[in-house]
């Protein structure tokens, strides 16, 4: 007896809009601004078909003034609102970070928790297809780094939907990152994993809990986005070897789900960080002190790191492919993690 | 004169608190800085800045709003957030660090937060503004006939949120009005040297929106603008910039030398003092001696009760500064 399974694939842009399309349906106070979410459904496609279906007055262009619309998604969230409201790229937080350091994520403590900012702040982030040095960042640690956000970025179809459902419905500001690459968008790379099963109906992945991807009891895997997709492929690679490690879709960098990668290397006792970040004070430092100061005599060899060397992204093909992270890297880094 | 009796009696009342309000403050923020000034020592710690003299830009528009407007202010705020209504009590709990306070204590006299009466305010000049765009934005989806204003100093109408935020208004017709309190000077910088056009006011044409100009820190005028400023918000004829030429009787914060203006200039200024002005105004209009002590009295107690509430209220516990990051209940 056979059995016919129906896999309902959507790319990742698509399961985003889904989300938001369907808050919008369930709560009128949802509404989305941002530099062409209207009729162009957002750059990378996370507001796609949204003005089409809720109108102008729901799905707002913006004016080219992250300052002034970003603090307005804040005023409107504490007047009971909930705003998502995009930042076209992550890299363009400069010339409003007053509004997101100073005031999104501190207004809720400053007000000893009176004052609830249930918004999203959502952002494209990543590289790998030469864009340069101001348009290919994640700058995952600069957003984590300050109390008060939660920051999420999410790497597959399946959770870009679910968390997005999460964080529209979290009282806390919550900061969305989707990665470009993983979009599923015509115009880019076309990677399997951009495409992936994502049920019609609602659900709801929880934010702040990483996602063990693949089990493995040599080595342990922390990636996140790219990074993640990234280890699974150098994992599948180093099964031939005889080599099983574990890799752990982080998933959320704020609240950081510490359990799961303690377990993880309480069991394998060997852990790597990727992270397409820069090297310093990242993510990578961040879990490898955690591991440090709660697992250290569990380890069997160093922690190993693999980031961006602390250089801009530099624009040549080449030279952004010697410095973000890849398969090869990962998979030798492994190999020198278990030869220790 | 073309404002209600009431209006007026509150105006002058309100004036009055928030005068007293600022005095006790004076005294009260030297308390443990004597003979030395250390900024982080005594009953109130940290930057003071004081608004004693700026009376006429809070009530002015003050009189015209309701609870369900929305208030959002400046580093120098306890005059808009008294005449907004803001608890009083709570409000003086939070300057003094006390568990009582509008914000448990972490947010001191900058970062004020009421929401019953939809007030805040913040430390960073002219962020306030984008707040009370999302205000009105909020108001116009919900369909309410509510207006956000939004308080800010001169100096503040040169930074970008400034600008942005009135095009953004006016762009999406919402119901702002941006109150620019012109005291003359960014901390020390005067206004003719940091600002290309002599009246902010002008800046308005550059959105397409209407723009006042109040002269001489008078409350009546200001009363009249706003008036048409409010009515015109709330039918959904979109934002409107009032600047106010105000007087600062202190420094920018206590403890400031004021090497920067001529011993002279405030005592001229108050010879001015608007609340004189409005008392003489009541005068006039026939309310007698007696109502005006019970309202000056009213005014007193309620200041006298805000500032006890402050020294008998208890610190927080220290472990409460871990709390509050996140709504932990929203999960």
């Amino acid at each position: 007896m056979s059995t016919v399974v129906h896999r309902r694939l959507l790319t990742g842009n698509k399961a985003m809009a889904e989300a938001i399309a369907q808050e919008m349906e369930r709560d009128e106070n949802v509404f989305v601004m941002g530099e062409d979410v209207g009729a162009y459904g957002g750059i990378f496609g996370s507001a796609e078909g949204l003005h089409q279906r809720f109108g102008a007055e729901r799905v707002r262009d913006t004016p080219i003034s992250e300052t002034a619309f970003i603090g307005a998604a804040i005023g409107a969230a504490a007047e009971g609102m909930r705003p998502i409201v995009e930042l076209m790229f992550v890299d363009f937080f400069g010339v409003c970070m007053d509004q997101i350091y100073n005031h999104m994520a501190k207004i809720h403590y400053m007000s000893g928790g009176n004052v609830k900012l249930p918004m999203v702040l959502m952002t494209a982030v990543g590289g790998g297809y030469s864009d340069a040095a101001q348009h290919s960042q994640t700058l995952y640690a600069t957003f984590a780094h300050m109390p008060g956000l939660k920051v999420v970025a999410p790497a597959t179809p399946y959770d870009l939907k679910g968390m997005m459902v999460s964080a529209i419905r979290d009282d806390n500001p919550v900061i969305f990152m989707f990665h470009k690459t993983l979009q599923g968008l015509g115009w880019m790379d076309q990677l399997d994993y951009s495409v992936g099963h994502v049920p019609e109906e609602e659900y709801t992945v929880p934010l702040g809990k990483a996602n063990v991807v693949r089990e493995g009891k040599d080595v342990t895997i922390v990636g996140i986005q790219m990074t993640m997709h990234h280890a699974v492929e150098a994992a599948n690679q180093l099964a031939v070897e005889g080599i099983e490690a574990e890799v752990i879709d982080l998933r959320s960098l704020v609240p950081l789900d510490k359990e799961t990668i303690l377990n993880s290397v309480r069991k394998t006792h060997r852990l790597l960080v990727v992270d397409e970040d820069y090297r310093s004070y990242g993510m990578t430092a961040e879990i490898a002190a955690i591991v440090a100061e709660e697992a250290l005599y569990d380890l069997e060899a160093p922690i190993l790191r693999l980031a961006v060397p602390d250089v801009p992204i530099p624009y040549s093909r080449p030279l952004e492919q010697a410095i973000v992270p890849g398969v090869k890297e990962i998979r030798e880094a492994v190999e020198q993690l278990v030869r220790h | 004169m073309s404002i209600p009796l009431e209006k007026l009696k509150w105006m002058y009342e309100t004036m009055v608190k928030i005068r007293l309000y600022e005095e006790t403050m004076v005294q009260v923020y030297m308390e443990g800085k004597n003979p030395v000034f250390n900024i982080g020592a005594g009953t109130v710690p940290g930057e003071m800045h004081l608004a004693a003299g700026q009376e006429p830009a809070a009530v002015g528009i003050g009189a015209h709003l309701r609870k369900e407007d929305t208030v959002t202010a400046s580093h120098r705020p306890h005059h808009n957030a008294i005449a907004k209504g803001v608890d009083l009590n709570r409000m003086t709990a939070e300057i003094f660090g006390k568990e009582t306070g509008l914000g448990k204590g972490k947010g001191g006299h900058m970062h004020l937060f009421d929401t019953d009466v939809k007030f805040s305010c913040g430390g960073i000049v002219a962020a306030g503004v984008p707040h009370a765009v999302g205000a009105a934005l909020a108001a116009k989806m919900k369909g309410k006939d509510w207006v956000a204003v939004a308080f800010i100093g001169e100096g503040a109408a040169n930074a970008g949120a400034f600008h942005e935020s009135l095009n953004l208004a006016a762009v999406w017709k919402l119901p702002l009005i941006v109150v620019v309190e012109d005291n003359s000077y960014g901390i020390s910088v005067p206004k003719a040297v940091s600002t290309a056009v002599p009246f902010n006011a002008e800046r308005a044409s550059a959105y397409g929106i209407a723009g006042f100009y109040v002269r001489n820190n008078d409350p009546v005028e200001m009363y009249r603008v706003s008036e048409d400023a409010v009515k015109r918000a709330r039918l959904g004829e979109g934002p409107a910039l009032i600047e106010i030429e105000t007087y600062r009787y202190l420094g920018h914060f206590q403890g400031d030398p004021e090497v920067y203006r001529g011993i002279d200039e405030v005592p001229a200024l108050r010879e001015k003092d608007p609340i004189v002005r409005v008392k003489s105004l009541l005068v006039e209009e026939g309310v007698s001696q007696g109502e005006l002590n019970a309202m000056e009295t009213r005014a007193r107690s309620a200041v006298d009760e805000a500032y006890q509430f402050a020294r008998e209220s208890a610190y927080p516990q220290p472990g409460a500064a871990l709390e509050d990051v996140f709504d932990l209940a929203a999960q």
